[in-house]
């Protein structure tokens, strides 16, 4: 009982461990900052709409651009 | 909540349910083929009656009990992380620096392993039982989180889980009709469509809930569609040009 009651909580944790994290932890801490921004410029009107998108596409792009395979590899 | 984010909110549970439905089709039908169709229809069937309890039993107290902006944070948080995982995937395919999702080699992949996996087993059998239940709960779950976000933070839970039903049927009602995987579903196409307008819901969500004024309200999504959209598809282009050269290239 208490074996199996640990095989699904590490089955539990494993699915959100490799949801939120996996192989791509650059995009857990973008979600982070974009989160942490998003509560620090809320007051800033516009300025915050145009930021949020912005830094989300560019957390994008840098992650998509650490993925790509090196020429000739 | 406006007809336009409703819209977006229906074509994005839609194709993440169509494409992961896809997906769970091609080792559903793979068991069928090599170890017998009852028991690999009850193990999927098993799965999506499984899935449809999570929607309810996570969903529902999410929209009753969690105040309405620190569930959109959360939520809005989830569909990014989610989101932009399948936006790089979905760059990095295009670009050709990661290889296309190949029904195909996957459905061959499946029956050789489970023609490996030993003989058939008279009636019921709990190898294509258990293949086709995880096959479908595993890619069933990412739709259920789509759902149970999207539905939460728009409190339209019963038409997300709707529309992700109706794919699903279609689907499966596909496949049963041409009895093998649909290989010819443009699936990276559809993940990039889905993945553009759950970073759009993240986007807006996690400002929405924190408090950040949106202008136009609910017309900010559609906006955000198109910036993702012209991001993505920039991204691509930029990616390509730093493309590793492939043999046939090189001489």
């Amino acid at each position: 009982m208490t074996a199996a009651l640990g095989k699904a909580l590490r089955a539990f944790g494993h699915f959100w461990w490799d949801f939120l994290i996996g192989d791509t932890p650059e995009l857990a801490v973008a979600t982070l900052v974009i989160v942490g921004l998003a509560y620090a410029l809320h007051r800033a009107g516009v300025a915050a709409a145009i930021l949020l998108p912005l830094l989300t596409a560019a957390f994008l792009l840098a992650s998509a651009w650490r993925g790509r395979r090196a020429p000739g590899g | 909540m406006h007809t336009s984010s409703t819209l977006i909110l229906v074509l994005a549970v839609f194709g993440a349910s169509a494409v992961e439905m896809v997906e769970a089709l091609t080792i559903v039908v793979a068991a069928g083929v090599s170890r017998g169709w009852r028991s690999a229809l009850e193990g999927a069937a098993a799965a999506v009656v499984v899935l449809g309890l999570l929607v309810g039993v996570v969903g529902v107290p999410l929209i009753r009990y969690i105040p309405i902006d620190a569930l959109r944070v959360v939520v809005g948080a989830l569909l990014l992380v989610l989101g932009l995982g399948w936006l790089r995937k979905a760059i990095l395919r295009a670009s050709g620096h990661k290889a296309p999702h190949d029904e195909d080699a996957i459905y061959a992949d499946t029956v050789g392993s489970l023609q490996v996996d030993g003989p058939r087993a008279s009636g019921r059998d709990g190898v294509a039982f258990a293949v086709a239940f995880k096959g479908v709960f595993l890619e069933g779950t990412e739709v259920v989180l789509i759902v149970v976000s999207l539905g939460a933070s728009q409190h339209r839970l019963g038409l997300a889980a709707l529309t992700a039903a109706v794919a699903a049927v279609l689907v499966a009602g596909v496949g049963v009709i041409v009895s093998r995987q649909l290989s010819e579903v443009p699936e990276n196409t559809i993940k990039t469509a889905v993945g553009i307008m759950l970073t759009s819901f993240g986007v807006f969500w996690v400002g929405e809930g924190a408090g950040v004024h949106w202008p136009g309200s609910d017309l900010a999504i559609p906006v955000l569609v198109g910036v993702f959209t012209a991001v993505t598809l920039g991204s691509s282009a930029l990616l390509r040009t730093r493309r590793p050269f492939t043999a046939a290239e090189a001489t």
